[in-house]
């Protein structure tokens, strides 16, 4: 079992290849239980790609992931074994359409983990009203607000009682007046211990709730420093120059 | 047309609703086996099973690409040939105009089937998968409960309307002799030497089914606009 000391996740070494474009080179990085980590860099530095790794939705051509003491490699049952710890939160939330709120939530952790319906319910009403939309749970996606729809997403993952989550860019596609409500409700998340791994390009919310910040660039990890430090003395000149170009 | 007669239309509808059972019987046999099969065609093209998934795309062109009627014909009178020569009998193997006539006609929809589900398959978004992947679902699951769905949701006009054509072609089954709507009025018209009063009758009964399926379609299409 794991100890309470090793990491949840370890990266070593990824690389990760689109034809002969490099979109990861090298990347190492260790990830402690209840750790938040925002990850940031200008579009294309290989943010999202790397995020997307972590539960092979992409699969990275060279190095090893290692989730929860699982090395993940192309065996089918070590990929949703991993992936059943593995929270993922998406920019688009890919709610699915056909189905209410709660059945959303419901889906996975009956079909996946072998709940039986009542517990599953019982589950996702709980985290429905955690996210503030348990009055939403009869409704479809599209009778949704985008700020509740990302937070029937969050909860949809939660669902599936994960160790780690990744957000992928999750207030990108929001209007300006919804992207708060989401963030509050993944300072939530964070505050209750949850280990978080969070694209995003919105600074405050690093600085509030961030114990480290990593900047990528061309697919590298250019700078990973504790976020006090990442703020107020970046030590790259492309880190400080995207600071300076982010509102802060 | 100055002694059009009714009363002829009157006393033979009982046999006239009896082919027109026959054609919705064969219209709904072929309609379940074709999209359960159609969607099974699509599935292995778009998974590109490999050897099964290059079948099934040469399978669906090859039917695509031949009239019903020869379909028919071939099955009528071929397979029986086939089935004796597999089985060592000396003579052909009868297959019988009704077995014919629903197993070309499930084999023959399922190709049409196939290529509207397979489109369907295409049009759902990347990030439908993605999410299914993430949230540990295995591709029985993911496709059964959350792509599908949505695929029939998508197609459901378009799979109305092979249906609507796929009655009308039920009709074709006259050239085994069958008793369809079309057979039984034609079988009636023969007899009586009144052909016109049959023919424009069920003429009649195929244009309201169509036209009210039509309708059907029409309003199903709007509401999904709407959504």
């Amino acid at each position: 079992m794991l100890n309470q000391s090793d990491p949840i996740l370890r990266l070593e070494n990824i690389g990760k290849y689109y034809g002969r474009f490099q979109a990861l080179a090298d990347i190492s990085l260790s990830v402690q239980i209840g750790e938040k980590i925002v990850i940031c860099g200008p579009s294309g530095s290989g943010k999202s790609t790397l995020i997307r790794c972590v539960n092979r939705i992409e699969a990275h051509d060279s190095g090893r992931v290692i989730v929860a003491g699982h090395e993940l490699t192309a065996k089918t049952r070590q990929i949703s074994q991993i992936r059943q710890d593995v929270g993922m939160v998406f920019q688009s939330f890919n709610l699915f359409p056909h189905l209410t709120i709660l059945q959303n939530c419901m889906l996975a952790p009956i079909k996946s983990r072998g709940l039986d319906r009542s517990d599953a319910e019982k589950i996702a009403q709980n985290l429905l009203s955690k996210v503030h939309i348990a009055n939403q749970a009869h409704k479809y996606p599209a009778q949704l607000s985008g700020g509740q729809q990302q937070r029937a997403a969050i909860a949809r993952a939660l669902c599936m009682k994960p160790q780690l989550m990744l957000f992928d860019e999750p207030t990108s596609a929001l209007d300006p007046e919804m992207v708060q409500e989401v963030l509050d409700t993944m300072a939530e998340l964070a505050s209750e211990g949850m280990t978080m791994l969070c694209v995003t390009h919105e600074m405050s919310f690093a600085r509030q709730v961030a114990d480290r910040v990593i900047f990528m660039a061309d697919g590298r990890i250019v700078e990973s420093s504790p976020t006090e430090e990442f703020f107020r003395n970046a030590q790259s000149e492309r880190a400080r120059s995207f600071l300076r170009r982010v509102d802060l | 047309m100055n002694n059009f007669d009714v009363s002829f239309i009157l006393d033979s509808l009982p046999y006239l609703l009896k082919g027109l059972q026959f054609s919705l019987i064969l219209t709904a046999v072929a309609f379940s086996c074709g999209i359960a099969l159609g969607t099974i065609l699509a599935l292995l093209v778009h998974l590109r099973v490999p050897v099964l998934g290059l079948i099934a795309k040469t399978y669906v062109a090859l039917i695509r690409s031949i009239p019903l009627i020869m379909v028919l014909f071939w099955f009528f009178f071929l397979v029986p040939l086939f089935l004796g020569w597999l089985s060592g009998a000396s003579r052909p193997v009868p297959v019988g105009a009704t077995w014919t006539a629903f197993i070309t006609f499930a084999l023959f929809e399922a190709a049409y089937y196939c290529e509207i589900i397979r489109v369907g398959l295409r049009a759902v978004p990347k990030g439908q998968f993605e999410a299914a992947a993430a949230l540990s679902l295995n591709p029985c699951a993911t496709y059964l409960h959350v792509i599908l769905p949505q695929v029939f949701r998508a197609t459901v006009p378009i799979i109305l309307t092979q249906t609507i054509i796929l009655f009308q072609d039920t009709s074709l089954v006259y050239v085994l002799s069958l008793t369809d709507l079309l057979g039984a009025a034609s079988k009636l018209a023969q007899i009586s030497g009144r052909l016109t009063e049959f023919y424009l009758t069920i003429a009649l009964i195929y244009l309201v089914i169509c036209f009210g399926a039509s309708q059907l379609v029409w309003r199903l299409r709007k509401k999904t606009k709407l959504q």
